[in-house]
């Protein structure tokens, strides 16, 4: 399956790209896209993802042509 | 409803005067409209601060302040609201969001845009990089405690 993978601020900058397209088979969560996209990268403290512009939890399903996000505690207004 | 996010400067008084104006069926009907501007200093965390860049995520950005003013309005009777949120290179001094809530009453329209105000702060994808006079650059890690 097709899922485009995109990160933001400061986890951006720390993993040194915006995005990922993946083209894979066997991924069932939002936890299993990041282990993917990132494996040796340890995931940073606090986290959040987002799956098709809504928050989710790290085990919420992932399904073909999704766009899975990941940053940091948002900081705006 | 009004959301804009906003690459350039904006003047919140004449953007309040103008949606206020544009909305034919508001006038007579509203008595109370509460008005938040968050404003960039030129200071944060003990260090002179002599700019900032905001990210965000397009389109998620809108679809989450959609949502937060929506349930604004379920949980009280707005008349109408406007959200601005400025993005991009921001100097001290310039308005960074306008929460403008017009009701009948003041109760609703002051808790409706206290409402609107935290939850934008705690769910709406931005992201400030302060630029340091030292020249030193600097991710903001949390937000200020609000008082809800």
């Amino acid at each position: 399956m097709s899922i485009k993978v995109r990160y933001f601020a400061s986890l951006k900058e720390s993993i040194g790209r915006s995005e990922d397209n993946l083209e894979i088979a066997g991924l069932a969560t939002v936890g299993d896209v990041w282990r993917y996209a990132n494996p040796n990268k340890v995931l940073p403290d606090n986290i959040l993802a987002a799956v098709n512009m809504d928050y989710v939890e790290w085990d919420a399903a992932v399904n073909d042509g999704d766009e899975v996000a990941f940053f940091p505690p948002v900081t705006g207004g | 409803m009004d959301i804009k996010i906003c690459p350039e400067p904006f003047d919140p008084w004449q953007e309040i005067q103008a949606h206020q104006s544009s909305v034919a069926d508001m006038a007579g009907k509203f008595g109370a409209t509460s008005i938040f501007i968050g404003t960039m200093r030129d200071f944060n965390e003990g260090d002179n601060v002599q700019g900032m860049t905001l990210e965000h995520y397009p389109g998620m950005t809108e679809k989450q302040l959609e949502k937060i003013v929506a349930e604004a309005m379920r949980q009280w009777p707005v008349i109408d609201a406007l959200v601005m949120h400025r993005v991009g290179d921001i100097l001290p001094n310039e308005p960074i969001v306008l929460v403008a809530v017009w009701t009948s009453h003041r109760g609703d329209a002051f808790d409706a845009s206290r409402y609107i105000m935290e939850a934008l702060k705690s769910r709406a994808p931005f992201w400030k990089k302060e630029l340091l006079k030292s020249q030193s650059e600097r991710w903001l890690v949390k937000n200020t405690d609000g008082y809800l």
